[in-house]
């Protein structure tokens, strides 16, 4: 089964000074406000948190609802959103994939993978052993999962205690320390190229074509980076 | 619980968990010292900061309400907090959103 030592250490990993809780849990407060806003109760808003866990997608949801859309539409704008969860999941997994662990812990924590657990589990993993890795993600993710499902209870009551100017300040929040992350973890040339490039491409491709902006931008973006990256090693 | 409102949310969820599941599966064959990995890491972090900017550049939701300016002037602010406090995340997030209520009031 799982490791308790490990998954006890990733689940801590959030109490670190630096770690993502205030900011997930800020945003899922907007998100609870927003829900409720939108007439969700309480058991819908927790529900959707639980089983979605992807901020982009959430707040697509809750647009689209806004305007009527269809539910194959909604799911269409949600996958475009939230297409970006497939490379993070392929350069995730390889460095805990373990023989001897079974492949439910994979099949079962790949709902964990979000900006917030990827970053801190890319930036961690080198310190845990192979072997255990998998076990420290799963705490990593329960952790980050349950700021999220808490950050959206506070939010969902908290609603009419938060103006319009505390909600932008919320809505801010994350992709700041996302952003602040980002940097941080720029510490080759492929990966600062990539973090580079992504954050010009992604709004120019933009003016293109929207839906497909953020896949595109990643796409070339991170493409390009790679390329110069082996050239510069090669 | 509303049936529009329950569909929306499994539709959703399933959108989402489809690219992680994807992803889990897709992941089994590939080395951790591959290219494909390698190139694949590039894609990821290329992915996430085009999200991030059009977070910013072009949001959904409350942020549309707040000027480019404003939005912006809170970036380039909070990295400068990030650097000046030897690249603490807190400090620099926790900025962001006080600088960001504030400046609304004004821009």
């Amino acid at each position: 089964m799982i490791n308790k030592e490990f998954f006890f250490k990733g689940y801590k990993s959030i109490l670190k000074h630096d770690s993502p809780a205030i900011a997930l849990g800020c945003c899922f407060i907007a998100i609870g406000a927003l829900l409720k806003n939108l007439g969700f109760n309480i058991q819908e808003s927790i529900f959707s948190t639980m089983l979605t866990y992807a901020l982009p997608g959430s707040l697509v949801m809750a647009e689209s609802l806004l305007v009527g859309a269809s539910l194959i539409n909604i799911f269409l704008a949600v996958w475009f959103v939230n297409a970006r969860l497939y490379p993070m999941a392929v350069s995730l997994f390889p460095l805990m994939m373990h023989e001897s662990q079974p492949k439910w812990k994979y099949y079962f924590s790949c709902h964990f993978i979000a900006v917030s657990a990827w970053l801190i589990m890319k930036s961690n993993y080198k310190s845990i052993p192979k072997k255990q890795r998998i076990d420290y993600w799963i705490g990593i993710g329960s952790a980050t999962w349950s700021i999220a499902v808490i950050g959206t209870f506070i939010g969902f009551f908290s609603s009419e205690y938060l103006n319009k100017d505390l909600m932008i300040g919320l809505a801010i929040l994350n992709p700041i320390y996302f952003l602040c992350m980002m940097v941080g973890a720029s510490k080759t040339i492929q990966v600062s190229l990539s973090v580079l490039l992504g954050l010009v491409l992604g709004p120019i491709f933009y003016f293109l074509t929207p839906e497909w902006s953020i896949l595109l931008g990643g796409l070339v973006g991170g493409t390009i980076a790679y390329l110069i990256g082996e050239l510069n090693v090669s | 619980m509303s049936a529009n409102i329950v569909y929306a949310i499994l539709v959703t969820s399933l959108a989402t968990f489809l690219s992680r599941f994807l992803g889990a599966v897709s992941s089994e064959g590939i080395k951790e010292t591959s290219k494909l990995f390698k190139w694949f890491n590039c894609l990821a972090y290329a992915t996430l900061a085009a999200l991030i900017a059009r977070t910013i550049i072009f949001p959904v939701g409350v942020l549309i309400d707040a000027s480019y300016l404003s939005r912006f002037a809170v970036v380039i602010l909070s990295l400068i907090v990030f650097f000046i406090s030897k690249k603490n995340y807190v400090y620099p997030t926790i900025f962001s959103a006080a600088s960001m209520t504030i400046l609304n009031n004004y821009f």
